[in-house]
């Protein structure tokens, strides 16, 4: 009953970090149309800048913040300047793009950062939490990851929801020439979609990190497995991205726990594959059939 | 028409045969004089290129994107690995790399089947998880597939009438390298002499015609899944015959060679080259072979550690990928043709427009002699659309 | 009209291209060397080349990447003093990152390419196993690896020219499984394994002792590094002795989700896995003081030792590590890994003293089979080298670690591969003996 427990706290909490990360893909598709296989690689470029800070003596939250910062210029920086150039031409081009990216950042932190495996520490405790007698799979820095996460997803749908900007990035989404008429600055807006999906994305990779090893691969698997999360809410959803990402965070822990921790990424696929054949808008498409 | 259509294409087959012959001499003629080293070398370069060969008929020609060819290399691999555990196993290589084959040719249609309903980011995603999940399957099934270390591949020993017609021609004697470099080499020819014929062929056409214009294609009496699969199947065929290379060549069958790096690296191979065009693809594999020694030492020198000057081959790839997609999405083999081409019609006609030379979708096949695909697309149309709107 | 996978021109041009660069690059390279047609790959009057692969890269670096630094000094060491047989070792250390498929492209590459005479250390049992049949096959001399499988010595007929250095995980399993029978005998233990070779022999090892007392086997997949779900599996069984074979890392990660769930068993670290220095420095900073500093992050744990390390810094055997250390190496401070890779570079040095002075590879594996067991050096019990046998050290102690130390629980214990081989107390002396004064052994 404990492992059970345990396994499904642990999926939880992992759970919460591929949704940030399948709400970050989210952000991008819904601004470009586009979806960016680079956003790991991005996430752990931005984790080491918040080691390199946290390693030169500053605290742990200023280098929290550096991460997220550097997040919001990096995503904003590509999608000027490499992203912009290909926005509307052929789909196999902007993922051919990001894939290139993915390798160019990979390598790029490899040679700066260095290929190794580094500690990196984490804000609160990592002891779980006792209840009745028993310790379960639950620390605060889990508690952090949840919470984070939810503020995050509470913020962005506030900021799409009930503000001027949010209305002008759902517009220049919706459609582009349309909203040029109104005298929305779509490029601007476009260019703000990417900067929060990278900073969304930093967040995940430093919840990843939190307490653990980082190296220049250390988000590889989280490319695949936020995108089956993403898929999974049906890319459209930022909240199916965030039921997308639990479930396949518990998913993934009980096959983990029960089957083989080998088997997790087959898992994923099939996963997929179930929600690609049965039902391609995922779980929460708004339209009604959806071309994958 | 007709007549002068198929005599054409024998024409066509022709010549592939006589360039196939002419690239044996100058493999015969290369191998003979470089050394074992080069050797083990030559032949990582001639499983990379067909590999990239089998991709890049699959995304140049028919518009379908995988990243999941390090898998298919992976089953590719392990089944030729199954076939060669000892020196006791008396099965020829040509036979091996066959069942290799035709296993991953299995795989590959049902993959196919599965992502002929896919476009775009689903398929690279969808494929990219098959990717990382296959290596899984290594290390699950330890007992049959040998967990982490993989399976030993052990080569039987060279016939002897191999040695002796080697020795007869070239006067030397066949050291096991240069042996495992003639067969990878071999292979690459067969292969590329096949994808050549049927990309040429009126399944090439169908592939293209799927490519370049689906509501057309249906309307043209193609049938789109099937066309799609077919592609899917080729490309993993050829995949599993580079898998089958790398197992002679690299003498192990383990989950580590099989890596998304790997998956990621064969699409590099085909954007450097130019998707689409076999000389592209053998170009790329010639490049991630041979410039990763280069890199590293200009990294070296400059003062930078091994370790990080090991990573700057892979950085170059990936600049040399974005700068491709951004300035010259025709690669590097359709670029150097589109620019021949202009000058040749500057030439000709020095008022008359140039060819576009970017701009279409992606493939070279479009992009510097459109006239060729349309020509034949449109030739192939009345003929078909008849039956298609009957059915 | 026809072209459409256009390119049979540029492709025969490409390929004539590609293979003429190649070829070019390659001038003359395949030539005989004249003037050295008798002696093997690899030895000139004056110098011998060796070469070696390790994780300097990856998930398995954290340590290992030290121990070539450690030969490397060693071997500036006795080239400072004439080399052996007045020739100079150079070593060329290539990075495989744990990977099998890397260790075979770059192990061709110091065969055929820097034509070395032998490997010597190169780590890893996935990586050295994938070349174990490659080397024997062209003749190449694979020496000490670095790793405790038992394939480097068991198998001579097959493998003659493989040879194994540090002992096996099976005889450290079986007496470690002794061990605990004799003081833990209530205990409920639960293993936690490496899913490869490394937990496959161990395993063997310790179920001759413990079998009944095993409540719980969990297997990790070495570059996984969630490994929630075997722990947490550890704990439902409630097993409250945790015998442990992994890699360094994976010490870390364990104690992580350990603290996580509120696990509180008694854990006993292989060798392999048990470097205080390492796991603390991996697991101090995690948590900003959760987890206590460097020396005592891993207090109470028990382990076994073969050499002596930089916990005994009066150790005769130390002091010249630490010698050699200050005087070659390439900076930082001596570490235990280090000095695996100096005691591995001075027994590789006895066995080209013993080798004489026309080096063969033939030459080589004799002397170390006709003399190796006899070698004194830092390792606490002899190695089993012999016609029939190519294992390494034949046994450890069991210590306890505190405050980074290890405190003897047992005297040295050494025994043999197999059910039949008894565990003895060892009576070599080797644990005792020190150095020659120069610090280079002499045959």
């Amino acid at each position: 009953m404990q492992q059970f427990l345990n396994t499904a706290l642990t999926g939880l909490t992992l759970g919460m970090v591929y949704a940030a990360f399948a709400l970050a893909l989210v952000l991008i598709w819904r601004s470009t149309r586009i979806v960016n296989f680079a956003q790991a690689p991005m996430a752990m470029v931005t984790t080491f800048v918040a080691l390199v800070v946290i390693d030169a003596g500053h605290s742990y939250w200023l280098g929290f913040v550096a991460a997220l910062l550097s997040g919001l210029v990096l995503g904003a920086f590509l999608e000027r300047v490499v992203i912009r150039p290909v926005e509307g031409k052929a789909e196999i081009n902007a993922v051919i793009l990001t894939l290139g990216l993915f390798i160019v950042l990979h390598a790029l932190a490899a040679v700066v950062f260095g290929n190794r495996y580094r500690s990196f520490p984490a804000p609160f405790g990592l002891e779980g939490i006792t209840v009745g007698g028993t310790t379960i799979a639950l620390n605060g820095f889990g508690i952090f990851t949840i919470v984070s996460v939810l503020v995050v997803m509470g913020l962005l749908v506030a900021l799409f929801r009930f503000t001027d900007v949010g209305l002008r990035m759902r517009a220049s989404a919706f459609n582009q020439e349309v909203a040029r008429l109104l005298g929305v600055k779509v490029g601007a807006m476009l260019t703000l979609g990417w900067a929060l999906a990278s900073l969304v994305g930093s967040l995940a990779g430093l919840l990843i990190a939190g307490g653990g090893l980082v190296h220049p691969s250390y988000m590889d698997s989280v490319v695949v497995f936020g995108f089956v999360a993403a898929v999974l809410g049906g890319l459209d959803s930022p909240l199916g991205a965030v039921v997308g990402g639990l479930i396949l965070g518990v998913s993934l822990s009980f096959v983990s726990g029960y089957v083989g921790s080998q088997l997790v990424a087959l898992a994923a696929l099939v996963i997929l594959m179930l929600v690609l054949t049965l039902k391609p808008g995922g779980l929460f498409a708004q339209a009604a059939e959806r071309r994958v | 028409m007709r007549a002068r259509i198929s005599s054409l294409r024998d024409h066509v087959l022709a010549r592939h045969l006589a360039a196939a012959l002419l690239g044996l001499v100058v493999v015969v003629m290369v191998l003979e004089s470089v050394s074992d080293y080069r050797n083990t070398q030559l032949a990582s370069m001639a499983y990379l290129g067909i590999a990239a060969g089998g991709l890049t008929v699959l995304t140049g020609l028919n518009g379908q994107l995988s990243l999941g060819h390090g898998a298919l290399m992976a089953i590719g691999a392990y089944t030729s690995a199954l076939l060669l555990p000892d020196n006791e196993s008396s099965l020829p290589l040509s036979v091996v790399v066959l069942v290799a084959v035709v296993v991953t040719l299995a795989v590959g249609a049902a993959v196919g089947l599965a992502a002929a309903r896919l476009h775009g980011p689903y398929l690279a995603g969808a494929t990219l998880a098959l990717a990382v999940a296959v290596p899984g399957i290594a290390l699950y099934f330890k007992e049959t597939l040998g967990g982490e270390q993989g399976l030993r591949v052990v080569m039987p020993d060279i016939p002897v009438w191999v040695l002796d017609a080697v020795f007869f021609v070239t006067g030397q004697d066949l050291t096991r390298s240069r042996f495992t470099a003639y067969v990878a080499w071999l292979t690459l020819i067969v292969v590329f002499v096949l994808l050549a014929n049927l990309g040429a062929g009126r399944t090439g056409r169908r592939w293209r015609a799927v490519r370049d214009d689906e509501v057309a294609a249906e309307l043209a009496g193609i049938d789109l899944g099937r066309a799609r699969v077919s592609a899917f199947m080729v490309s993993a065929a050829a995949a599993g015959a580079a898998g089958a290379i790398l197992a002679f060549t690299v003498k192990l069958a383990a989950p580590s060679a099989f890596t998304l790096t790997l998956s990621l690296t064969l699409l590099a191979a085909i954007v450097l080259g130019g998707l689409g065009s076999l000389a592209g693809a053998l170009i790329g594999a010639a490049l991630l072979t041979f410039l990763p020694s280069v890199v590293t030492d200009i990294g070296t020198d400059a003062g930078l550690s091994d370790i990080q000057a090991a990573e700057l081959a892979p950085l170059v790839y990936g600049l040399v990928m974005v700068a491709v997609i951004l300035l010259a999405p025709a690669g590097i083999v359709g670029s150097l043709r589109g620019a021949l081409l202009r000058a040749r019609a500057r030439r000709r006609t020095p008022a008359s427009a140039e060819p576009p030379a970017t701009g279409t979708t992606s493939g070279t096949g479009t992009t510097t002699d459109p006239h060729a695909d349309t020509t034949e697309t449109a030739g192939t149309t009345p003929a078909t659309t008849s039956k298609g709107t009957a059915s | 009209m026809t072209r459409h996978i256009r390119g049979t021109g540029p492709l025969v041009a490409t390929l004539a291209a590609a293979l003429a660069l190649t070829a070019c690059g390659a001038g003359g390279r395949d030539s005989s060397d004249g003037e050295a047609a008798a002696a093997d790959p690899g030895v000139t009057e004056d110098t011998v080349t060796i070469g070696g692969t390790f994780p300097l890269t990856g998930v398995a670096a954290p340590g290992y990447s030290e121990i070539p630094t450690g030969a490397q000094a060693y071997f500036d060491f006795v080239n400072e003093q004439g080399g052996v047989h007045g020739r100079q070792i150079d070593y060329i250390v290539k990075d495989d990152g744990y990977n099998p498929t890397n260790t075979s492209t770059v192990t061709n590459e110091l065969v055929l390419k820097e034509e070395v005479f032998a490997t010597v250390g190169s780590l890893g049992t996935p990586t050295q196993a994938s070349v174990a049949d490659y080397l024997n096959d062209e003749g190449v001399p694979q020496l000490m690896v670095s790793s405790g499988s038992l394939q480097w010595g068991d198998d001579v007929e097959n493998r003659p020219m493989t040879f194994g250095w540090q002992p096996d995980y099976e005889i450290e399993g079986k007496i470690i499984g002794q061990w605990v029978a004799e003081n833990m005998p209530d205990a409920k233990v639960g293993l936690f394994l490496q899913d490869d070779d490394l937990g496959e022999d161990a395993e063997k090892g310790v179920r001759q002792f413990v079998d009944d007392q095993i409540v719980a086997v969990e297997r990790y997949t070495s570059g996984n590094t969630d490994v929630a779900p075997q722990i947490s599996g550890l704990q439902a069984a409630k097993a409250d002795l945790v015998l442990a074979f992994n890699t360094p890392s994976y010490t870390a990660l364990s104690q992580l989700v350990a603290l996580k769930t509120g696990y509180k068993p008694k854990w006993f670290y292989a060798n392999i896995g048990s470097d205080p220095a390492l796991v603390g420095s991996l697991l101090e900073r995690f948590s900003e003081g959760a987890v206590a500093g460097s020396s005592s992050a891993l207090d109470g744990v028990l382990t076994t030792e073969y050499i002596p390390g930089i916990d005994s810094p009066e150790d005769p055997w130390v002091q010249l590590w630490q010698k050699v250390w200050d005087e070659h190496g390439e900076g930082g401070e001596l570490t235990n890994y280090r000095i695996y890779g100096m005691s591995q570079a001075y027994a590789f040095v006895q066995a080209l003293e013993a080798a004489g002075e026309d080096l063969t590879r033939e030459g080589l594996v004799e002397a170390i089979e006709e003399q190796g067991a006899d070698w004194e050096g830092p390792q606490l019990a002899p190695f089993r080298y012999s016609a029939d046998s190519h294992m390494g050290i034949a046994g450890v102690r069991v210590v306890e670690l505190k405050g980074g130390k290890g405190e003897d629980l047992t005297d040295v214990l050494v025994t043999d591969i197999g059910e039949d081989a008894e565990i003895t107390t060892d009576d070599s002396g080797q644990a005792d003996d020190a150095p020659p004064e120069s610090g280079v052994p002499t045959s």
